[in-house]
């Protein structure tokens, strides 16, 4: 299952940074302060708001700072884009992983990515080159560009809508009435039907 | 020999076809005699009914039941007949029979005798025989067991006996097992593809068919139960065995599979995401749901219809998984040679989906629900959830498997969908399902209290934070798991989630048993342990149910430590030295060997750790003279903590120096250690349940003056 955890952080990185600056996060947070609420110091409710947005604030920028330590080591960028690439040989394996003694494909592969990382090259840019040369099917994953896109957002749409629709369902079933007694018997509820059960709990209790 | 084993086979499709057949006019027979004496039954009243009627309606239902009886003993006898033929086609490979094309391609005069009986299942035409003879397995056991309830087991014959016709047709008409070489016939065979020769490749493809296979069982009842409109949920309690049985066949199949990816192809990991390990993980998504969500249906009569879906999906999964391995249609590593008997599975596919569609609809008035959710914070919200997050894993699954063909059909080009693809989207719904695992047993069934919830998850919370800082704040020099920043890298970040979880779910599970074992005790005095026991013995499918959670994180724990793989190559020559991680290996030197079925090149190599000598390990690569294929076969050293794995990688080709590559890979025991857990809680869950004792009422005291003395004995 996570025979390759997580090796996609050299793409996220970059993304996190640009996509979520603390600017950004500001601006939001204000807006979320309800109207109907005086801003003063003294409201402690206020107080509690501003300290959050402040620790969220502050997380953020760790994370961030963090997330951009060691992005440029030629070393950690030739691993984690070469886990990105699959060998080409037919051995259906990743370009890093490939481990056929006199593959073809592999050794050629890691010399040019060797050759590129070294040149700087940006990780787009060592990805279209190799794209060109070799293909669409050398990148491990779908990219996050036109219908390629549709691999991800896909199955997250699923467990929205998924989910969307557990809480519709469980909404009906709460409300749906409770089935009709024979002989008006009443069914029963509340109070009542509370008490029946803890007097099985305490009956049935091991 | 060859006439004997397509003698069998026609034979077995004819008595299937029998079956199948009779059973439905049986069937049919018993419908209509049973309607007509149901409504005169109401009709009471009615003053004279001609005894001509009353004895064709005998005459009738005699007749039916003869033929019905028939029908189950086709069945039966179909299961001998698919044996003979399993059973001339081992024997053919035994004898070196290579008039045979199927003995010729997949077998060789010395390849070892276990190998040679794992030629059954090694290629097309012999894994579709081994599969008949297993469904016809199943069936043997269905039709002895009628008895328990004959009507319903007469509808799940006829579901079975339609299965093994599809299958007996493929075998007879399609990928004849039997064909015979045409022309000279060669000296020797081809010899079983090397990747394939290693002693666990003789268990794991009967594991995972036995998987496969039986889910066609629970699918057989639940049709069954869904035309007949069967009454309540016996069928459930009548299926819930074999549906357990065949999960654990299945879980074993799938990691045994994993385990021989690691053990045999040398690239250091167990599961590569393959489409053809997607195959095989898709049906054990959807059964796992369908055993969580049917106890819905068994305790309070709902879900019905999802469970009705579910099954047939787990058995529409596990026969799409087949056409994916046969058909060609997605290129696989493990995929077996193009065929047009992708053809006759897309057919089959499609025809189930229709007959099971047909009913649901006709009937599914019949599945109406019992009763009514009452709470969002509730044991049935949470096997809602739990049920929606195994569905969409197997859709994300399915998705990925088929989306290079979906990207050729809509931009006209294939993409790759590897491991990158499914750790993004897969392990984040995988960590939420893991949260579930842990909320989920310790929600009351209808309605849980927000009190109750504070009380039984503030302790497993406390300590499932406190392990994870404790992992982030301790040095990285302690081994694998410690260390770790999860701000460094999204993968640790995932490790951490995934091992404060497990630690959440495996507090959760042990508070049950404590809370439940402490209440025993209190009761009749007994230690905490021996309560325990007994608390388990009284409801075993509950807690073998927490054991095999306990499984489940333990193997998670082992996943986790994929975040700390580390891997070297280096040209070795004698006495050069390469360090990975702790270890430093000195390679003593190289030797070669011979046998009748392969020559192999070893690899000497002393590991040391902190300055000691602790192994010497052996990769071996093997060169299989039959088939002229290559092969390695690492060595791998086993700890708790981590796995050393060396494979000998061959010569470079430039200076013919030795090249090993070792890997480094983290808590990769955990991983085997925890289906072991996970087989031993589904062996437990299948144990039935010790007899509640009975309490009788205490006698009222006897006043001191009244209280006569009581004499005892020894």
């Amino acid at each position: 299952m996570c025979g390759e955890l997580g090796r996609e952080c050299g793409d996220s990185r970059p993304r996190l940074s640009a996509g979520r600056s603390p600017a950004g996060f500001d601006g939001r947070a204000c807006e979320s302060v309800p109207n109907d609420e005086p801003m003063t110091n003294s409201n402690p409710r206020t107080k509690r708001v501003k300290h959050l947005q402040k620790a969220a604030q502050t997380l953020l920028l760790c994370l961030s700072v963090f997330a951009l330590l060691g992005a440029g080591d030629p070393a950690t960028r030739f691993n984690e884009i070469g886990h990105q690439m699959m060998c080409i040989c037919g051995c259906n394996q990743i370009l890093l992983e490939c481990n056929h003694v006199g593959c073809p494909a592999s050794d050629g592969m890691r010399n040019e990515l060797m050759a590129a990382v070294s040149r700087g090259d940006s990780d787009s840019l060592v990805e279209q080159s190799f794209v060109q040369k070799y293909g669409p099917t050398v990148l491990a994953a779908p990219t996050t560009k036109g219908f390629d896109r549709a691999a991800y957002v896909i199955p997250f749409a699923a467990l929205i809508f998924g989910f969307g629709l557990i809480v519709l369902v469980i909404r009906a079933w709460k409300n749906r009435p409770a089935p009709a007694l024979a002989d008006g018997l009443r069914p029963v509820r509340g109070a009542e039907l509370e008490q029946f059960r803890d007097q099985a709990r305490k009956e049935t209790d091991l | 020999m060859a006439e004997i084993g397509s003698f069998a086979l026609l034979l077995a499709l004819a008595l299937s076809v029998y079956s199948f057949l009779a059973g439905i006019v049986a069937l049919v027979f018993q419908h209509r005699d049973s309607q007509p004496s149901a409504q005169l039954a109401g009709q009471a009243a009615r003053p004279a009914i001609s005894s001509a009627d009353t004895s064709l309606g005998a005459l009738l239902r005699q007749g039916s039941e003869r033929i019905g009886e028939t029908a189950r003993r086709a069945g039966v006898v179909t299961f001998a007949a698919v044996l003979l033929a399993s059973i001339v086609l081992v024997i053919c490979a035994f004898r070196d029979d290579f008039s045979i094309a199927y003995i010729l391609h997949h077998s060789n005069r010395d390849l070892p005798g276990p190998y040679k009986f794992a030629v059954l299942w090694s290629g097309q035409e012999g894994s579709l025989l081994f599969w008949s003879l297993l469904l016809a397995a199943y069936g043997f056991v269905l039709r002895l067991r009628y008895k328990t309830d004959p009507r319903l087991f007469a509808y799940a014959s006829v579901v079975l006996a339609g299965v093994q016709i599809f299958f007996l047709l493929l075998l007879n008409f399609a990928a004849h097992p039997f064909a015979i070489v045409q022309g000279t016939i060669p000296a020797d065979g081809n010899g079983l593809n090397p990747l394939l020769q290693y002693p666990e490749m003789v268990i794991h493809p009967p594991m995972l068919y036995l998987g496969y296979v039986g889910f066609t069982v629970p699918f057989a009842f639940a049709l069954g139960a869904l035309i007949m409109k069967y009454p309540g949920e016996k069928w459930i309690n009548i299926t819930r065995r074999w549906t357990m049985v065949t999960w654990a066949f299945l879980t074993c199949g799938v990691f045994l599979g994993a385990h021989w990816a690691y053990s045999v192809l040398g690239w250091g990991g167990y599961w590569g995401w393959d489409p053809v390990e997607n195959a095989s993980l898709m049906p054990w998504l959807t059964g796992t749901a369908f055993l969580h969500s049917v106890m819905m249906q068994e305790k309070r009569g709902m879900l019905k219809m999802w469970n009705m879906w579910l099954i047939f999906a787990t058995f529409w999964l596990a026969i799409l998984g087949t056409f994916l391995t046969r058909s060609g249609i997605i290129s696989s590593v493990h995929a077996f040679a193009q065929s047009s008997i992708g053809d006759w599975f897309a057919w089959f596919l499609a025809i189930t989906l229709i007959v099971f569609t047909f009913f649901f609809v006709k009937n599914k008035s019949h599945l109406k629900s019992e009763h009514k959710l009452e709470s969002l914070v509730s044991r049935e919200s949470s096997f809602l959830f739990n049920n929606l997050l195994f569905v969409l894993l197997c859709f994300t699954v399915l998705w990925g498997t088929w989306f290079p063909k979906i990207s050729e059909l809509v931009q006209g080009n294939k993409v790759t969908v590897g491991a990158p693809f499914y750790n993004r989207v897969a392990i984040p719904v995988a960590l939420l399902l893991l949260i579930l695992t842990a909320v989920g047993p310790l929600l009351a069934w209808r309605k849980t209290s927000l009190e109750s919830l504070k009380r039984n998850f503030m302790w497993p919370t406390i300590g499932a934070i406190v392990v994870a800082v404790f992992l982030m704040i301790t040095p990285q020099s302690w081994g694998s798991p410690f260390g770790l920043k999860p701000w460094q890298d999204i993968s640790y970040f995932y490790s951490l989630m995934a091992i404060a979880l497990s630690v959440l779910v495996t507090l959760t599970v042990a508070s049950e048993f404590y809370r439940g074992g402490r209440v025993i005790s209190k009761h009749t005095g007994q230690g905490m342990f021996a309560s325990m026991v007994q608390l388990t013995h009284r409801n075993t499918r509950r807690y073998g149910g927490y054991i095999v959670h306990f499984g489940v994180v333990v193997v998670i724990i082992g996943f986790a430590g994929a975040a700390f793989n580390q891997d070297k190559e280096m040209e070795m020559k004698n006495g050069d030295k390469m360090t990975i991680g702790s270890y430093t290996l000195v390679c003593r030197s190289y030797t070669d060997d011979d046998s009748p079925n392969y020559a192999s090149q070893w690899a000497l190599l002393d590991v040391y750790k902190g300055g000691k000598q602790i192994d010497t390990m052996t990769p071996v690569r093997r060169f299989y003279k039959a088939s002229q294929q290559t092969s390695t076969m690492p060595d791998i050293r086993s700890t708790l903590n981590e796995d050393l794995y060396l494979v000998f990688e061959g010569l470079n080709p430039d200076n013919g120096h030795p090249i090993i590559k070792a890997h480094l890979n983290a808590l990769v025991m955990w991983i085997w250690m925890g289906v072991w857990i996970m087989l031993g809680g589904t062996v437990l869950a299948l144990i039935p349940n010790a007899p509640a004792p009975i309490r009788v009422p205490a006698p009222a005291r006897l006043e001191p003056a009244h209280a006569a003395p009581v004499v005892t004995g020894d």
